[in-house]
This record gives structure tokens, sequence and C-alpha cells, in this order.
């Protein structure tokens, strides 16, 4: 597999990087649920918080990482037999990932940091609090909650267009976001 | 509202109070010479402390006659402040205050009684989480005078033990008692220095 992507296929970092976060955003939504239920004295009552906030923190180096090459090596174009519809809706959709997961990353920092505290990752190192107000918490707690509902919504949608694609249309979008060896299916 | 309530409360005081040394009094939030506080035990290791940042309250003091001497509070529930945004957003949810349905606590004096030179016990009815208990406050009179801006300043400082279970919120521990501290610090009214600082 090549590294990076050309104009017909996805590089393997690009795909890696794909998964990853696919499998980290499910794991953070199911987690973020779990462990504001647990009772204070759970085991996971403070190792469930610390590990969702370092894969948050995960999460968003991924996402950056997935901007920069986006915006920095060749794409590859969207196949041809996609309308422009569709095109635009999955870019909105991708745009709407990005942004919302950034935002969900700053709201979860505000939630752990309006305090004073910092954000301990991995126990490895902490992001220092730079905003501090009174209640802070709570207006980020409600964002991030519902920024998780609704980024969980697209992303149902998004597998299940992947997945139309895949078995309906008979195309090569899922595909391509497995491997870059393949034939051309035949429609 | 508060502010109808207080003018109210000032108005009626000011239309039958007449005792001469009975003096209404309104306590220091802005000048933040008030502190509503709770502290808890962690864990039965160590003792936690928080507090309130916004309330509201008055008072009518006078040394010479225990019947005269009356408090009003309320506590905005939300402004919980434990020095730990986590604790405190936990705090405010439904296990706990539940503030979205419970926005304010309030505490309304029935009795005062001198117990020994600057000591008192004030009783009243506490209301926290949409229940209302009596409890007695063990109160310290710590001072009172002019303060350097031509103000009249009375100062107190009032503990109780309360049981969270009375008020239907269950800790998570054994023990579910808490300490209250009120430290206030009132101006006498209508008073100039309190605006000021």
């Amino acid at each position: 597999m090549k590294h990076f992507s050309d104009e017909q296929h996805f590089g393997f970092v690009r795909i890696l990087i794909h998964w990853v976060i696919a499998c980290i955003v499910v794991g953070l939504f199911a987690s973020g649920l779990w462990m504001t239920e647990l009772d204070y004295y759970s085991s996971w009552y403070r190792v469930g918080p610390d590990l969702h906030k370092s894969f948050g923190v995960t999460l968003t180096i991924l996402i950056v990482c997935s901007i920069l090459l986006k915006r920095l090596t060749i794409q590859p174009r969207a196949l041809s037999t996609h309308s422009r519809v569709v095109v635009l809706l999955s870019r909105l959709a991708q745009f709407y990932f990005y942004s919302v997961i950034l935002l969900m990353f700053l709201t979860g920092y505000l939630i752990t940091t309006s305090s004073g505290q910092d954000l301990l990752v991995f126990g490895l190192f902490g992001i220092p609090s730079i905003l501090q107000r009174d209640n802070l918490e709570d207006l980020a707690g409600d964002i991030h909650e519902w920024s998780a509902w609704s980024v969980i919504c697209v992303a149902v949608i998004h597998t299940l267009a992947a997945l139309k694609h895949h078995f309906i249309d008979r195309d090569i979008t899922l595909l391509r976001m497995i491997t870059n060896k393949f034939e051309r299916r035949s429609p | 509202m508060k502010v109808i309530k207080i003018l109210l409360c000032s108005l009626v005081v000011s239309l039958f109070g007449t005792s001469v040394n009975a003096d209404d009094y309104v306590i220091d939030v802005n000048g933040a010479h008030a502190f509503v506080q709770f502290k808890a035990q962690h864990l039965g290791y160590s003792y936690l402390y928080g507090r309130f940042n916004t309330f509201d309250g008055k008072f009518t003091y006078d040394s010479e006659d225990d019947t005269k001497n009356s408090v009003w509070m309320t506590v905005d529930m939300s402004s919980v402040d434990s020095n730990h945004s986590e604790r405190d957003k936990h705090l405010r949810g439904k296990k706990f205050f539940n503030v979205d349905k419970f926005p304010e606590a309030k505490f309304v004096s029935r009795a005062y009684k001198t117990v020994s030179a600057g000591k008192a016990k004030l009783t009243g009815d506490l209301t926290l989480m949409g229940v209302t208990k009596k409890v007695v406050f063990d109160v310290k009179i710590i001072g009172g005078g002019r303060d350097p801006w031509g103000g009249y300043r009375q100062g107190f400082e009032a503990r109780t033990l309360i049981n969270t279970k009375d008020f239907g919120m269950s800790l998570p521990k054994k023990r579910n008692d808490i300490e209250l501290v009120v430290s206030v610090e009132g101006c006498k009214s209508p008073n100039k220095g309190c605006n000021s600082n």
C-alpha cells in the first residue's frame, strides 16, 4: 500500500487515521454515557474519565492530522458516478465531523479546566487551564453532550451511506477507504 | 422578585420597627464580606470545603433584645464552588442539588436566644432541595461598629450540622452530615457605606 493518497486512491496513512478516528469516536461516545453514571466507589470512577479525556485529546490530534493531510497532500477525486448532491452532502458531513469534534475538544477541556485544574493526558502531561469562569463547566457540558449525540447521528448516516454505496450502488466508495489495491468494480 | 421582597420587608420594618436599638442590616455581598460555606468529609479521611458564591440576605439585630433578632437569606444553589469544575458540575446535577428543579435554598429564622456573652442559638427553617426543616445554628457574635467609610457594620459566624438525607440527598458515603458555616457581615441600612464598598 502506498503511504499517501493519489488522485484515485487513499493512502495508507489516511486510511489508518480514518479507522482509528472511527473507533475512538464510538469509544468516546459509549464511555461518555457510561462514565457519567458510575458510582463514586466504582474502581472506574477515576480511570474512566481519565481515559475518556486522554483519548479525547488523541482524537483531536488525529483530527488535526487529518485536516492537514487533506490540505497539504493530493486528494482522491470524488467518484464520477456520484452526483453533485452526493458529493456536496459528503463534504458537508466531513466538515461537520471536523468542526464539531474540535468543538467537543474545546468544551470537554472547559468542563475539566474551568476551575483551574489541568487536563491530564494519560498521566504524561497536562494541558493547563486558560479560561476560568463560574458555571462555565455547565454550559460547556451541555454543548459537549448535545454535540456528542449529533456527531453519532451524522456518523450513523455516514455509515449507512457507505454501505449503500457498497451494496446498492456497488461502487468503490467503501473499498477505497479499506485498501488501495483493488480492481475497479463493475456496476 | 428578590428586590421587591427586600423593598417590601424594609417597608414593613420601617413602618413597624419602632425599637430604638433593633437595627436592620443588609448582608454585604457586594463587598464580599460574607461567606456561605460547607464542610464535608471525604472518604472519612479528610475535610472538603466548598462555598456558594451567590446569595443574598438581611438581618435585624438588637444586642439587648433577643426577640427583635431575625435573619433571612437565600442562596443560589448553582453558584456552588468547591474549586473543582467537574465536582461542581456533579453537585449541581440530579444526583445532588438538582439545581434545575431547586435553584434556591432559603433560611428564615424563627427564634434567637442568647446563650452567653457573644454566643447565641438561632433557630429557623432551612429550605434545601424543596424540603424545609428546622435547624439550629450556633452563632458567634464577632463584632460590630463604625467602618472607615461612614457606615456601620455588624458581623456573625453561624454553624450547624445538617443531615443531607433529611433533605432527600444521599451522599456517596456512609455519613451524610455536612457542616454549614455562614460567616456574614451586615451593613446597617439604609446606609450608603455598604454600597460604596
